[in-house]
């Protein structure tokens, strides 16, 4: 039997063994601890990089997520990191060599009140000023754009409008993965699995030197976190405490079906967002299960919810099989927006908080946070998401402007 | 769908619920002698264990009363539900 069994085929990375030194050592192999280490290696020249997962390469979040990259945020802060997020997507599968079926099939943002209307053409209003390209739809143009849609004024939460931003779409999360490890590990950066972080080293003046894992001690000149929903069980073993909870966030796929579904849509009211990915599958999610949880899993009332608010939205899903669900974990901050940059403790960098919305971030969070790493100092971009502002005040509230999720 | 023993109705689905995240965290007496940054921890930082997680519940759909209840954040196994105001360690003779 074995001699008919066909080859393996070639690996995208080496498996090396942990070296006793690295110049960075990043923790979390997920998209954004994956794009630190190639931007690292591409934009600075600093290759002598370890990447430590304590599972699997992109099994976290990272392969997890329904894929939406969109740029329309509200806040200035964000709109300019996420817009460098999709700039650089759209650079990126050529860049990288690797088609990940990244689409620029557009978003809609439902509205379905007269608060959503005004929130909606507010957004619209404020990425137009932004350089972020962004129109708003009346139902007859939404109707056009997405037939599928009910646009019928006979339901309970009628459609009276929504935002488009035609750039936005969506791409195969566990490709990019693969496509940055493929790079970074071209570049020369160990992607070490099976390689958990439980501890820190620090010299005498409390500064970090290295880590502590289940393949032993590891030396490092910087340490940097992209450890998601994990990175407080982290940073208290160093005393310094994040404001991050730690919540399931679940997903669904359909059977795989004819095309029928152009764009992507995203309802915050009724709550659910729906996209089709290239295989078939109606790719569905909502929002967090309320409790703290690190089971990557949720309750099923959750999954009830977002397929009441899909069958509303979209009666020709009615027939349709949920083929699996699943949940990851996300780490969620009070303002729903990222902690990037240095920490209180020397040698320690932190990148974390994108809860429930980081995929779309992945090149940009990877850009900046790597800037920060090499200069030991934020990038513009990241420095109003410092952990400063939880004192200062200065929060970066995309909890209060209404298009946060995902 | 987590099953939660309200102390004073039982055993009811998760959904007749409200969480309210970490049990315990007190008021500061004295909130004007707090720094910038003492005041910005006792808003926005809250406990997040992997691992056992004394957090409040109020069953809205029930007796509206707000309740504490030790929970692990893995597996889910609630160990623990006592009446506001009580701490965990002196919850005998509460219904769990
Ligand atoms: C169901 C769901 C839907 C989502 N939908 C969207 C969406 O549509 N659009 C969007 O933009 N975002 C979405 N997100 C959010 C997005 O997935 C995350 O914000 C993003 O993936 C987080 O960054 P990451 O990829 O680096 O995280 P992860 O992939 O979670 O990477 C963190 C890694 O760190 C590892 N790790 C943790 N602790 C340790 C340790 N001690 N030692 C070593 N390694 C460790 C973990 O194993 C993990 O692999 C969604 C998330 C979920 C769960
Ligand atoms: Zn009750």
């Amino acid at each position: 039997m074995p001699d008919q069994l066909p080859e393996h085929p070639d690996w995208l990375w080496r498996t090396p063994d942990p070296k006793p030194s690295y110049d960075v050592v990043v923790v979390g192999a997920g998209g954004h601890g994956l794009a630190t280490a190639y931007y690292l290696a591409r934009n600075h020249g600093i290759t002598n990089v370890a990447v430590l997962e304590r599972g699997w390469l992109a099994g976290g979040n990272m392969a997890r997520n329904t894929t939406i990259i969109r740029s329309n945020y509200l806040c200035e802060e964000s709109a300019a990191i996420y817009e460098h997020a999709l700039k650089l997507w759209e650079g990126l599968p050529e860049e990288l060599e690797y088609d990940f079926l990244f689409s620029q099939r557009g978003v809609l943002n439902l509205a379905h009140t007269l608060q959503d209307v005004r929130e909606g053409t507010r957004r619209v209003g404020a990425n137009r000023l932004g350089g972020v390209d962004a129109e708003w739809l009346d139902p007859d143009e939404v109707r056009a754009f997405c037939p599928i849609v009910n646009t019928s004024p006979n339901v309970r939460y009628p459609v009276l409008g929504a935002t488009l931003q035609p750039r936005a779409g969506i791409a195969k999360h566990d490709h990019v993965a693969w496509a940055l490890a493929r790079k970074a590990d071209a570049y020369g950066v160990d992607l070490i699995q099976n390689c958990e972080v439980t501890g820190f080293v620090q010299d005498r003046d409390g500064r970090v030197v290295g880590v502590e894992t289940t393949r032993g001690r590891i030396a490092a000149g910087r340490v940097a976190l992209a450890a998601a929903g994990h990175t407080s069980t982290l940073t208290d073993l160093l005393g310094l405490r994040l404001p991050i909870q730690s919540h399931p966030l679940q997903a669904l796929v359909s059977e795989l079906l004819e095309p029928v579904h152009p764009t992507v849509v995203m309802s915050n009211h009724v709550h659910v967002y729906v996209s089709q990915a290239h295989k078939g599958e109606l790719v569905m999610g909502a929002g967090i299960d309320s409790y703290n949880g690190y089971g990557q899993r949720g309750s099923f009332h959750q999954i009830e919810h977002q397929m009441a608010a899909a069958l509303e939205l979209f009666p020709i899903f009615a027939r349709a099989h949920v083929l699996r669900t699943w949940g990851g974990i996300v780490d969620v901050t009070p303002d729903a927006s990222p902690i990037i940059g240095p920490t209180p403790v020397a040698n320690l960098f932190v990148n974390c908080g994108w809860g429930t919305g980081g995929f779309k971030a992945t090149p940009a969070s990877g850009w900046v946070y790597a800037d920060t790493i090499a200069h030991g100092r934020p990038h513009p971009l990241a420095a109003p998401f410092a952990l400063e502002r939880f004192t200062t005040g200065a929060l970066i509230d995309e909890h209060g402007a209404a298009a946060v999720a995902h | 769908m987590l099953l939660i023993a309200c102390p004073w109705c039982g055993e009811r689905d998760e959904t007749e619920f409200h969480y309210g995240g970490q049990a315990h965290v007190a008021y500061p007496p004295d909130p004007e002698a707090l720094t910038d940054a003492e005041w910005g921890e006792y808003l926005f930082v809250r406990a997040n264990p992997k691992g056992e997680f004394a957090e409040r519940w109020v069953h809205g759909a029930g007796c509206r009363r707000w309740f504490n209840v030790v929970r692990h954040t893995v597996t889910h196994d609630i160990t623990a539900v006592y009446a506001a105001g009580q701490q965990p360690e002196d919850r005998n003779g509460v219904t769990a």
